[in-house]
């Protein structure tokens, strides 16, 4: 399964194993990822998700869409070049090592 | 050791709330109560990805099963409370436990109005949707040659219609009302959805009342009040939804439109509070219950404060959504009172946005497949500036700026 890490503002990592398929809005709040919310269960509606994706990793996970770039605009935190809402991405193998960064709230 | 914190009722008020307390470091014994048997779950998505197979049981929870192990938090299912008293402080369930708390949380939620029983309402093949037992019930009824008649055009009924109408079976909502929605959004939005639902084949009757609904064994038809007979071989009946505050009212606690409670969501009784579908509060001048999972986790997430001394006021930027075919309806704001509408069309086809007014001040917005209209007026609505009828309507105006 590829694993999935998220690093925190205070620097700590919290890492899952995510079943392919399954967006890392619902592996996050399954792990208990403090300021990954997901209130609308994932449907786009709450920018409460938000992640910085690595750099790194960014070419891997793409870009977002036009709805997911216009709730970027709501985001409690500052939205950066490499925010997504991690609800509308999706686990696959390629993903195998993804990093997130957590946004501070 | 100081007697628990009890939370009755285990949907996303009951688990945010015991979240929240934990969060909070609050370290005694918690203990969540439910009636249904499996873990809390999300009921949107039953409605729409669950009957359509795209999310299984295990998508649907909340929190993984044993999150509730690992947070301390004692989930009891399949038990329903059945006396409290507030002056001993104690609950007794229904396999006949007795608990003592020290304070206790109301999240009891809030479930589908029926149909009366004399007008056919409890014939089977007469459903609503609001658990997952109503939702595998109606699983195995979605024939694609089964007649639908939806009785409601509120967001629920259409909902249920995109999602059968989606499957391929013929669909009729019949609405009461001048027009679908017309209780929670203006004619522009209602003109939309009507649109919308049309051009997938969906037959929609506005003004059209009820008679009865007529079969033996199972729903064979539905009578309307001007003589129409619609054969039916399922209906989903989308009329709102009441609150759960029987045990409560039972207690002696102040009932008003669900269980009573102030800006920090304590009761009539000071270690008794009560947050959700099943509660109404004081906002902006007016008693008021939202039925929504934001206000579910928020009421929640703030009534938990309170439990533990916190002393500010819950006052929310109330929002909600909807998903029907290939459209994301979102709302900010709450429409109550609006006396002027402004219509904005989006920058894609098909998206559009509905600003309300309320002498002169924005006060809500319906948002189309344009998250842009619905985040820069939930921005509005929270930081206090407004966007102006003039610049609703211009879509010149860049909506950003117009927010400083």
């Amino acid at each position: 399964m590829p694993k999935v890490t998220w690093i925190l503002k205070d620097g700590k990592e919290i890492s899952a194993d995510v079943p392919v398929g399954h967006n890392l809005m619902e592996a996050a709040v399954a792990k208990n990822v403090p300021n990954v919310i997901g209130e609308c269960g994932g449907c786009l509606s709450c920018a409460t998700c938000h992640v910085y994706v690595d750099e790194a990793w960014y070419g891997k996970t793409g870009k977002p869409d036009d709805m997911e770039s216009d709730m970027l605009e709501i985001t409690v935190a500052e939205r950066k070049p490499t925010s997504r809402l991690s609800c509308q991405i999706k686990s696959t193998p390629e993903l195998d090592g993804l990093i997130l960064r957590v946004p501070y709230i | 050791m100081n007697e628990p914190i009890v939370i009755v009722g285990a949907g996303q008020a009951g688990v945010a709330l015991a979240a929240k307390l934990r969060a909070l470091a609050y370290a005694d014994r918690l203990i969540l109560i439910g009636d249904e048997n499996v873990p809390p779950y999300q009921r949107p998505p039953l409605s729409k990805k669950y009957v359509s197979g795209e999310l299984d049981v295990e998508r649907l929870l909340i929190r993984p099963r044993e999150w509730y192990a690992e947070q301390k938090i004692e989930l009891r299912l399949e038990q329903r409370v059945t006396m409290l008293s507030p002056p001993e402080h104690t609950l007794t369930l229904s396999d006949g436990t007795q608990l003592t708390y020290a304070k206790l949380a109301l999240t009891s939620g809030a479930r589908a109005r029926g149909l009366p029983a004399e007008i056919g309402g409890t014939l089977p093949g007469v459903v609503t949707v609001r658990s997952l037992t109503d939702a595998d019930a109606i699983i195995p009824q979605l024939r694609p040659d089964a007649r639908l008649v939806v009785v409601g055009g509120g967001y629920i009924g259409l909902e249920a219609a995109a999602v059968t109408a989606a499957k391929g079976l013929p669909v009729t909502v019949i609405e009461a009302a001048e027009r679908i929605l017309q209780r929670v959004a203006a004619a522009e939005t209602a003109a939309y959805f009507r649109d919308l639902h049309q051009r997938h084949g969906v037959i929609i009757r506005e003004a059209t009342g009820l008679e009865r609904i007529e079969g033996e064994a199972r729903v064979r038809a539905v009578v309307l009040k001007d003589g129409t007979v619609l054969p039916a071989d399922l209906v989903i009946v989308g009329i709102g939804i009441l609150p759960n505050d029987e045990l409560a009212s039972a207690a002696g606690l102040a009932i008003e439109n669900g269980i009573a409670v102030d800006e920090q969501g304590r009761s009539s009784d000071p270690d008794i509070f009560a947050a959700g579908d099943c509660a109404s509060f004081p906002w902006q001048g007016v008693r008021t219950r939202l039925e929504s999972v934001q206000n579910a986790i928020e009421q929640a997430e703030h009534t938990a404060a309170a439990m533990l001394g916190a002393a500010d006021h819950y006052n929310p930027v109330p929002w909600f959504w909807s998903d029907q075919y290939d459209v994301k309806l979102q709302i900010a704001g709450l429409n109550r009172g609006y006396d002027q509408v402004v219509v904005r069309p989006g920058k894609r086809p098909g998206s559009q946005s509905v600003w309300y007014y309320r002498q002169g001040r924005m006060i809500a917005v319906d948002a189309m497949n344009d998250a842009l209209a619905y985040a820069f007026g939930k921005k509005a609505l929270e930081s206090g500036k407004s966007i102006t009828p003039e610049q609703a309507a211009d879509t010149a105006a860049d909506l950003k700026a117009a927010l400083g």
